[in-house]
């Protein structure tokens, strides 16, 4: 359906009727933010629905994974449309009942997304109110609104008496009057999550909840290692157990049983033979190899630095679920992804169905940070759904989700910079190898910068890769600014200057001025060139429109080379905020998951073969990690809502090797800063 | 083995007549329909899967069966009583202590196991029993306040 064949009557009917408003963002503004997309349909991308009962139902393509957009989006409904937060539902991810959208990722949903829910609730109410002064005959500037109440003098009428009995639908653009910063009552003020009972209640359903009758788990036969070819294949002792149903159709190798242990147990009696490719390169050559094979023009400077970042997991807590039933011609899918409508365009081509017939419904995920938008789960589970004509789940295993994730990629970074005898930086080059160019915009005065990225995403040089990589949490922003921050950190060091006064001599921007001030007076900021023996740090990062600076505060064991990160304390300035909450949960959630790439976190392999399989060998930050937190919320109303999933992770491996140095002087150029290589570099 | 096991399951007597060595997570999940208890690591490291067993902390996908005859065991969905939510449920929608909420079941049920051993634990305590139950949205912070306010 598109914006000109769209019946917005036969629409709003099939909804059931009521006041229904449907809204269009400006393909324009998605284009600059999705530039991905090769076009972004004109269909109506957001409406919502207010019935008898004055109940609002807001339909979104965006999903849930953690970051509390049920919340954020359902307050900036209420807001507009004068109802209290409980009067809205909020429907996500179900391609059969919300309208196209891309995905959920890049910190998007706030900045584009929300505009749309506003102006198509301010939509309703306008409607609304015109209905009200009718009904009650009286003109709408005597009407007053209160938790969708409309009334004048003694009389009175309900959101749910106006809409009864009415079938109105509208298509608004997003010039429709939105209230001011100065009459919000639920923007900008902290909402408790509207998932919350749920979640504590173990009541929550995520893809690994849903039943169906007769369903099969299915175990799926793997390679030892990436880019090995079977040899051999002897599924006879899988056969003979009882009840297990065995699958080969090309290099799908599955044994499905009702109880998902015996098929486990199944898949232990497949034999299977492997030829596995020569290893290459390992965990600690990667670099070198990217280097060697991809070269960059030499760069003349004062300073040069070369940084590495590690392959790293995006570990949710939730492995890739599915579960997928093919009934007269349709497949339903449930899955946990980050793009419902990618996949059902996926499911449609894998089982050869027309897009029509395939209903993907999205469930809570347990976790995305960029890793849940490919699908090979739901692949699996539509194929082995077909195949056996039974309602499939496919659950990975842990061990398989250290398989098949798409790694956030490992990264190199060599940066030249000069200045001059004031300590002005005159010059700054940063090549970065494998990490794309995401917050590498220098921020600071530079008159001679440049960017230069090589083996970004999807060119041929990616291939290099020796398994599958994709986006972790602001994709390559904080290798970016990991190298950045700390070239300038080296910078102030070599000009004997504060690093905090060495950087606002460097910035003339007055947004990154007043986020640096912000972070340092919150912190107690104590003016000292590096290494000054606090092990205290500043850096700042530019990410989804968002600046955030962090000041970090650090020990380390000089026996065992251990780093702790005592405390943080961040300022973002983030424009307009919804949810002030909702946006230092998403802070602290960065920071803390921040420590993991930055102390712990690192792929162990050697070619295409990973040794880690579990959590006891790749080790996620715990709560005796995590530091003690302060975040600050810069006041900034009049700049539209910026991205805040994201862009407090980014600054964290700068913060935690400049306090490093801050308190040993020794500097530390790759990424995780382990023990070992901490202990190395004191050395 | 098949046998039948008996044991109180969220204060209800249950009985199941099965294989004793089946693995208690995927029992709840299947055969007793108790969602709520999650799979998340299949080792017994991540605590996604965390019950109460005769009030102690236990991983279910390492516990079997055999493991729970004749005992009490409380999960996440035996804690709201007549529909009001454990002082732990409601403190943890207070503080904001969840995100995706996937490890928040063996959260909470490692809090509520803590809580029985020791009414009144220090923040250091918390944090050291809580040590080994990941988040990985990185909700640590007010986990540990939720806990707090509880044990007060």
């Amino acid at each position: 359906m598109t914006a000109t064949t769209f019946d917005r009557r036969e629409f709003c009917k099939l909804l059931g009727g009521g006041i229904v408003v449907l809204m269009t963002t400006p393909p324009a503004d998605l284009f600059a933010q999705q530039r991905r997309a090769p076009s972004y349909p004109e269909d109506p991308n957001a409406y919502l629905r207010i019935d008898e009962k004055g109940h609002v139902t807001l339909y979104s393509g965006k999903v849930e994974m953690g970051q509390g957009i049920n919340t954020s989006l359902s307050q900036m409904a209420a807001e507009e449309l004068g109802v209290p937060l409980d009067a809205i539902t909020i429907v996500m991810g179900d391609t059969d009942l919300v309208p196209y959208d891309q995905g959920t990722w890049g910190s998007l949903t706030t900045r584009f997304f929300g505009p749309a829910v506003r102006a198509a609730a301010a939509e309703a109410r306008t409607v609304l109110m015109k209905l009200a002064s009718e009904k009650l005959g009286v003109p709408r500037e005597q009407l007053t609104l209160a938790n969708g109440v409309v009334s004048a003098g003694g009389k009175k009428v309900t959101y749910g008496e106006l809409a009864a009995g009415k079938t109105i639908a509208r298509l608004v653009d997003e010039k429709a009057i939105l209230r001011s910063a100065k009459e919000f009552k639920v923007i900008g003020k902290s909402a408790k999550r509207v998932d919350g009972r749920e979640k504590v209640t173990g009541r929550a359903v995520y893809a690994g909840d849903i039943r169906r009758p007769g369903m099969l788990y299915a175990r799926v036969l793997r390679p030892p290692v990436h880019g090995a070819t079977r040899k051999s294949l002897d599924v006879t002792k899988a056969k003979a157990m009882d009840g297990v149903t065995v699958v080969e159709k090309d290099d799908l190798v599955a044994v499905l049983h009702a109880d998902p242990e015996r098929a486990a147990k199944a898949l232990e009696a497949i034999q299977a033979e492997w030829e596995r490719p020569e290893a290459k390169f390992d965990t600690d050559t990667i670099y070198d190899y990217f280097v060697q094979n991809v070269p960059a023009a030499e760069v003349k400077g004062q300073f040069q630095s070369t940084f590495q970042t590690a392959y790293v997991a995006h570990a949710a807590m939730e492995t890739h679920t599915a579960v997928a039933e093919l009934k007269d011609g349709k497949l339903t899918a449930w899955i946990g992804t980050q793009s419902p409508f990618g996949a059902r365009a996926r499911l449609a081509q894998t089982l050869g169905l027309d897009e029509k017939n395939v209903r993907v419904i999205t469930p809570y995920i347990g976790g995305g940070f960029g890793g849940k938008s490919p699908i090979g789960q739901g692949v699996e589970a539509a194929q082995l759904a077909q195949i056996t004509g039974k309602p499939v789940m496919v659950v990975w295993t842990r061990g398989e989700e250290f398989f098949y994730d798409t790694f956030g990629p490992a990264a190199v970074v060599r940066v030249t910079s000069s200045m001059d005898d004031a300590g002005k930086i005159t010059q700054y080059q940063h090549d970065v190898w494998a990490a794309g160019t995401r917050s590498s915009e220098v921020l600071y005065d530079i008159a001679d910068a440049k960017i230069n990225a090589l083996m970004g995403r999807g060119t041929p040089e990616a291939k290099l890769h020796p398994f599958g990589t994709g986006p972790w949490r602001a994709p390559g922003a904080g290798t970016n600014v990991f190298a950045r921050e700390s070239q300038i950190d080296i910078m102030a060091a070599a000009a004997k200057a504060d690093p905090l006064d060495f950087r606002l001599r460097n910035a003339k921007d007055e947004r990154l001025r007043r986020v640096l001030k912000a972070a340092a007076d919150a912190a107690g900021w104590k003016t000292a060139a590096g290494p000054s023996g606090q092990g205290r740090a500043i850096a700042v990062g530019e990410d989804a429109g968002t600046l955030c600076a962090l000041v970090a505060e650090v020990d380390v064991d000089r026996k065992t080379g251990a780093i702790r990160v005592k405390r943080v304390v961040a300022a973002q300035d983030m424009g307009l905020v919804i949810n002030p909450e909702g946006a230092k949960m998403q802070m602290e959630g960065c920071i803390n998951m921040g420590l993991g790439y930055v102390l712990s976190e690192e792929l162990q392999f050697r070619g295409g073969e990973i040794f880690d399989v579990n959590f006891a060998t790749y080790e996620l930050p715990r709560f005796s990690h995590v530091p003690k937190i302060e975040t600050v919320l810069i006041k900034n109303d009049e700049m539209a809502p910026q991205g805040g999933g994201e862009p407090a992770i980014v600054p964290m491996g700068a913060v935690v090797a400049n306090a490093v140095f801050d308190l040993v002087g020794v500097r530390l150029f790759r990424l995780p800063m382990t023990p070992k290589r901490v202990l190395k570099a004191l050395s | 083995m098949k046998r039948t096991i008996r044991f109180r399951l969220n204060g209800k007597p249950t009985t199941l007549t099965t294989e004793d060595d089946r693995t208690l997570l995927w029992v709840l999940r299947g055969d007793l329909e108790l969602t709520g208890t999650k799979y998340g690591c299949g080792e017994g490291i991540c605590g996604a899967c965390t019950v109460a067993i005769d009030g102690e902390a236990a991983r279910s996908c390492q516990t079997t069966l055999a493991d729970v005859d004749g005992k009490s065991l409380v999960t996440i969905e035996g804690l709201e009583k007549d529909g009001k939510l454990h002082p732990l449920q409601q403190a943890f929608i207070d503080h904001g202590a969840l995100q995706c909420g996937f490890c928040t079941s063996g959260m909470i049920m490692n809090a509520y196991a803590l809580l029985q051993q020791d009414k009144k634990p220090s923040r250091g305590t918390i944090v050291e029993k809580m040590d080994d139950n990941f988040c990985r949205c990185g909700a640590h912070n007010r986990i540990v306040a939720a806990i707090e306010e509880v044990a007060k």
